[in-house]
């Protein structure tokens, strides 16, 4: 296993009275893509958001590389430039053009210079296959095209690990494929990603490591083969058997 | 009603023009779109500042020096707000032309009338743009804020590349509507002294009792300086929406389309080990070999 990037350690979170993360546990090492699954309302996007400090943690604590960033006081913009987040909205900036939503953070957050920060930005995009339209303005994509640019935007800022909060889940069906099919490539370069999703092929075939999340709480976790394959929770049975086709 | 009137009208306006067209009213409305233009510039400027402080987002465990600032600001803020949208401006005039004098014993106190309608007009119309400028700011979707804080960006980047210019967009119409209630309500200033268009029609109608006809001139011209003001910010408008189209960038023929990038079996696009560069590179040099032949037929 390779080198740990983030280490979750009973992290818990509350809106008011109503506790909607309870013990989390887990860890993220280099090259890992570890899938988080459940129903809707288990916590998994209020969990990646906590892992990204968008949602402040009420207990626990989140180690990356060893540190706590949950704490108070820890510089919590500079930790997220080392996290990307890639959303189920796109969150583009509209005021901008695909080239520029790729740049901004580059010449704003790692003081890049404009050469630099276009050179890198035309590359990701090339990657994820929009190079054609980085004169375009968000309001003028597909939801499609809004992820693959909102993936470059992320990727633009070399991020030490990416975070994906259920990214196909705004996407009309014909769409899904072509954001999955940069995942997947992104996962064979080495990405390390923590992806919350419904699809679950995705989770079977690409990831390293399933979370399965039930009620706060993570039910079960280990290789997709074993949790796919041989789900030792009833609770997990009961819900992947929703998913018979897969 | 009496037709026979307008004739008449229109002399008495030509003979008005012709003697106080260019030393007063034209003069005078120079004098009430710079202090408009100037007052409302200053005026953006300090409610998108007052925006911005409103809006510095505060939660329970933030260290308790932080959050006093912070309530101390939104205290002070608010207060100005009230303060001067709730007083009428032509006394808010008074109170700091004869005010400061009056409480420092002639010490403090401004020489020129400029500088203090400048301020006054500036300052009003900063309290009424600070709520505008939150509302704009409340417009936008909470996902801009979390699409650029996920990339790092701290409030004050976050307010200056992605919120202040969508809320600007969003409150243009509001700008202009300050902007063309400054062009008109910058005759009060006259409590002070200041010359404006209206204190031409007053200066001109004083001396020579043509209160309707010089009227009549004041009532065309206020129209036309806001009907301009109106055609410019509708211009303005439009042109911060950009245009409706985009140019697709001409497609690299090496480029392949998404999902085939990047494969570790396969190389990347770029990479001169890949079969696929070979072959793309092949086709392009052989389409370039035909154009030029095909150029050389035609000459």
């Amino acid at each position: 296993m390779g080198e740990m990037i983030l280490e979750i350690r009973h992290l818990g979170k509350s809106f008011g009275s109503h506790e909607v993360l309870r013990d989390i546990d887990f860890t993220v090492a280099k090259g890992d893509v570890t899938s988080i699954i459940g129903a809707s309302g288990s916590g998994k996007s209020t969990l990646l958001r906590c892992v990204n400090l968008l949602e402040t943690p009420t207990s626990g604590e989140i180690l990356y590389h060893g540190k706590n960033v949950a704490d108070r006081g820890v510089n919590a913009p500079a930790y997220r430039s080392h996290v990307g987040m890639v959303f189920q909205s796109f969150n583009l900036f509209s005021n901008m053009t695909v080239l520029k939503n790729c740049m901004v953070g580059q010449m704003k957050v790692l003081k890049k210079s404009q050469e630099e920060a276009r050179a890198s930005a035309l590359k990701y995009l090339d990657d994820v296959g929009m190079g054609p339209y980085i004169n375009a303005k968000p309001r003028q994509l597909s939801g499609g095209q809004k992820q693959r640019v909102a993936i470059a935007r992320a990727l633009a800022m070399d991020p030490e690990v990416l975070l994906f909060d259920e990214p196909t889940s705004a996407l009309d069906p014909e769409m899904v494929g072509e954001v999955l099919a940069v995942m997947q490539s992104l996962a064979q370069a080495g990405m390390t990603m923590l992806v919350v999703t419904h699809e679950m092929a995705f989770a079977r075939d690409v990831s390293s490591h399933v979370v399965y999340m039930n009620q706060g709480v993570i039910c079960e976790e280990g290789a997709p083969s074993e949790v796919f394959g041989n789900p030792q929770k009833q609770e997990t049975k009961d819900f992947l058997s929703r998913f018979r086709s897969v | 009603m009496d037709w026979s009137r307008f004739p008449q009208l229109a002399e008495d306006i030509a003979g008005l023009w012709a003697k106080y067209g260019v030393v007063n009213y034209l003069s005078g409305m120079g004098r009430t779109l710079t202090l408009a233009v100037v007052a409302t510039l200053i005026g953006c400027a300090i409610g998108l500042a007052c925006g911005i402080l409103q809006t510095i987002p505060h939660v329970k465990t933030d260290p308790p020096a932080k959050r006093f600032f912070l309530a101390v600001i939104r205290v002070v803020l608010r207060i100005y707000i009230e303060v001067f949208r709730g007083t009428p401006m032509i006394l808010q005039a008074v109170f700091i032309f004869y005010g400061l004098p009056y409480f420092t014993n002639n010490t403090v106190r401004f020489d020129s009338i400029w500088t203090v309608s400048i301020l006054v007009v500036s300052i009003n119309t900063g309290a009424y743009m600070a709520e505008s400028v939150r509302g704009g700011i409340l417009s936008i979707d909470p996902g801009q804020t979390e699409g650029a804080k996920a990339i790092g960006m701290t409030h004050f980047q976050t307010m200056m590349s992605v919120i202040l210019p969508q809320a600007l967009r969003n409150i243009m119409p509001q700008i202009g509507n300050n902007f063309i209630i400054n062009i008109k309500d910058t005759s009060v200033m006259f409590i002070i002294g200041f010359t404006d268009f209206f204190a031409a029609h007053k200066a001109v109608a004083g001396a020579t009792f043509t209160y309707f006809p010089s009227a009549t001139i004041e009532m065309a011209g206020y129209l036309t300086m806001t009907l301009i003001a109106s055609f410019l910010l509708r211009w303005m408008e439009k042109r911060m929406d950009g245009s409706d189209s985009y140019e697709l960038v001409q497609t690299d023929s090496l480029t392949m389309t998404a999902g085939t990038y990047n494969h570790p079996a396969k190389g990347s696009n770029y990479d001169e080990h890949s079969k696929e560069y070979h072959t793309k590179q092949k086709r392009a040099g052989r389409n370039l070999r035909k154009h030029r032949q095909n150029d050389g037929e035609e000459r």
